[in-house]
């Protein structure tokens, strides 16, 4: 921006001043948002005011009729008390599926970022790997290894940590194992990017003063990593919160979460101001925990 | 130093004075919001026919549910022989994996009396029911449906949501009964085996098609699923909930309960005649079941939509479908219920196996076990849907 400021003008009238200057380069940076600002003007924020007023729709309309705007703000306290079972459910096992994807996304980002060496690029593609196919495929495909008559439940049953009719599939600890894996590139590869960046020679120091290991990760791994850290966590937990696939097909009606009713509500009950007041609570209730944690958490880096 | 006059800049005047501006105008934008009604009537919304002129048909359909050729699976020959004979140009479209995603696909378009780029679509009963209800449909001039007129299996006549065979004519019928595997479970006779039989717990799925799992349990109370009250709909309801409450019912299935139930991870199910007969050619182990209390017939229909501009192309069309050797054609492959009388007599000289198969071609007494579920008006239809939806989890 500055160069460009201070190329002299070519011609032989005097440079305009230079308030004009800076007022153009003031405004370049908002030329080069406008593309990314109309399309989520367009795609985004016109949606979510259509989705807005849906929420506030007379909730007695129907499609032949019609739906009036009332601004029925009734829908929200209706939907909720209807449905926050599923809605707590999603928060559950999402909360629960970021653990379990944190206690082994760190070890394995570590591990690429500062151990494997020439292996890095070939275990960082393995990582990505997976997201070549569809998400439905891949989740279809745990459906055949959890199946009842499969091998990993056979021998479950034989080492009785399962009962004789005990099962994977169709069960809680499915869907949440579903959510993990789905979501878990999504949660590594912030993670390597900012351990990638740790210099090993914090660590020598850290040990040149007499920390052990432990206390070393304590004080300089996982600091410096925090915003890694953060950026996976939000990657992670969002979209797994909002998911209805997993609890769809490796999960029954008990484990439905907030995303299977919402799509109920728009394209089999023709429910649209309730379907849209869930939608809009589970947007609220997601932009609740983030900004608590991101203040709790609190770095600058990622906002 | 942090008085609130100072704290007024004009900068800050400024972003307030825009900010409640937009407040303002969102505001305002969402109060005139709202939706128009999407009723259409026969003369608020006429459609224009250019079959004279144009010779083309857009046909959209389910996967899976046109003959092709087994060494050339792009070739269709039943359709391929109707655009050799009519000259017609048919742009034939696997489109509709899903009824109510269909319906959200083509709504604004027929809610707003526009066209939908489709002359047929095959739609299910009740999404049939619903469209016609909106008034989104073509009535058919059955002058040029003589086919149509004499082959029309009688049990799918005059059906309640149209009376005069006009508006919806069947491209396949099936049964919605039960199947089991077995491999892994004794032979089921009743649904009240399958909700409450010990040895089957946790391995029962039921179809999150309302109609047919509804109206199988009705059936299995003594009602009839053709005309039935809220209070027997309710009962049914409560004895289908009873059966998720004990987790004897898994999970609830569109067509994905056919690998499980091969799979052997379910043991018996509310399932489809088309799907489990064709399971049934790879492992004799899987059989469906027309319960004793009775079994639902159900069909696929074609639908003229509002504003299709080739109506008379695809009259032509239906009608050549419902000839009993073309008819015959197709049944042999898609193996679901041939709506065509006499084509029967046509498979004996293709397939005399599959002519004597009564899931095919239904006998006299499967028939009568049949029944079609009632058509509901659209606020009966919410009411039902919302309760099942609770019961099933969503």
């Amino acid at each position: 921006m500055s160069a460009l400021a201070h190329v002299p003008t070519s011609s032989g009238q005097p440079a305009a001043p230079p308030g004009a200057r800076r007022g153009r380069s003031r405004l370049l940076p908002y030329l080069l948002l406008l593309p990314g600002a109309a399309w989520l003007l367009v795609f985004f924020v016109l949606p979510l005011l259509q989705l807005a007023a849906a929420s506030l729709y007379d909730p007695s309309g129907s499609i032949s009729t019609g739906y009036a705007m009332t601004w029925a703000f009734g829908n929200y306290p209706d939907a909720l008390q209807q449905y926050w079972p599923q809605l707590a459910r999603s928060f559950g096992y999402s909360a629960i599926a970021l653990v379990l994807a944190l206690l082994m996304g760190y070890p394995l980002a570590y591990g690429i970022a500062q151990k494997a060496g020439r292996w890095k690029n070939l275990l960082l593609v393995a990582v990505v790997a997976p997201m070549f196919t569809s998400f439905l495929v891949r989740t279809l495909a745990w459906k055949t290894i959890l199946s009842d008559n499969g091998w990993v439940v056979g021998l479950l049953r034989d080492v009785h940590l399962l009962g004789a009719d005990g099962r994977l599939l169709a069960t809680p600890f499915a869907v949440v194992l579903g959510l993990t894996y789905n979501f878990l590139p999504f949660l590594v590869l912030p993670l390597y990017a900012s351990l990638e960046r740790l210099d090993p020679r914090l660590l020598e120091a850290a040990s040149d003063l007499y920390a052990s290991p432990l206390r070393a990760f304590q004080k300089v791994t996982l600091p410096l990593s925090m915003p890694g850290v953060i950026a996976g966590t939000l990657l992670f937990f969002i979209p797994a919160t909002g998911d209805y696939i997993n609890a769809e097909l490796l999960g029954t009606p008990n484990e439905y979460m907030i995303g299977n009713v919402i799509d109920s509500a728009f394209l089999v009950r023709l429910d649209y101001p309730q379907g849209a007041a869930l939608s809009f609570l589970l947007m609220a209730a997601i932009l609740a925990i983030v900004f608590v944690y991101l203040r709790k958490a609190g770095t600058e880096e990622v906002l | 130093m942090r008085s609130p006059l100072r704290h007024l800049t004009r900068r800050g005047l400024l972003t307030g004075t825009l900010g409640s501006a937009a407040l303002l105008a969102t505001a305002g934008t969402l109060a005139g919001c709202g939706t128009k009604g999407a009723q259409q009537t026969e003369a608020g919304c006429k459609s224009d026919d250019l079959s004279a002129t144009e010779k083309k048909l857009a046909f959209s359909n389910w996967p899976q549910y046109m003959d092709v050729d087994e060494k050339d699976e792009s070739k269709r020959p039943t359709l391929d022989a109707f655009i050799a004979k009519s000259g017609i140009q048919v742009t034939y479209t696997e489109d509709v994996n899903d009824n109510n995603e269909f319906f959200g696909k083509v709504q604004n378009q027929l809610a707003g009396c526009q066209t939908t780029g489709r002359d047929i679509m095959v739609l299910t009963d009740w999404m049939a029911a619903r469209m016609i209800r909106l008034g989104w449909i073509q009535k058919l001039d059955k002058a040029k449906l003589p086919n149509v007129e004499a082959n029309l299996l009688p049990s799918l006549r005059n059906r309640s949501f149209d009376s005069d065979n006009q508006l919806a004519i069947p491209w396949q019928s099936g049964l919605a009964g039960l199947a089991y595997n077995a491999k892994v479970a004794k032979e089921i006779r009743t649904v009240d085996e399958l909700l409450t039989r010990p040895d089957l717990k946790g391995k029962v799925t039921a179809l999150s098609e309302m109609r047919d799992t509804m109206g199988l349990l009705l059936q299995s109370n003594g009602h009839d699923p053709s005309n039935f009250t809220t209070a027997q709909f309710d009962d049914a309801l409560n004895k289908l909930k009873k059966a998720v409450d004990s987790k004897q019912i898994r999970k609830f299935t569109g067509n994905d309960y056919a690998p499980d139930l091969a799979k052997g991870d379910i043991a018996a199910c509310i399932g489809w005649s088309g799907d489990v007969i064709q399971l049934g050619f790879e492992d004799e182990k899987i059989k469906f079941v027309v319960p004793e209390s009775g079994v639902m017939l159900w069909s696929d229909n074609m639908l003229v939509p509002n504003k299709a501009g080739h109506k008379a192309n695809a009259e032509e069309l239906i009608n050549y479908y419902y000839d009993p050797a073309v008819a015959a054609k197709l049944a042999a492959y898609v193996n679901y219920i041939c709506p065509v009388k006499g084509a029967q007599a046509e498979m004996e000289k293709i397939d005399p196996d599959l002519a004597a198969n009564p899931l095919i071609f239904p006998d006299e007494a499967m028939l009568s076990k049949s029944k079609v579920f009632m058509a509901l008006d659209e606020k009966r239809e919410k009411e039902y849907e919302t309760k099942f939806q609770q019961v099933i989890g969503a």
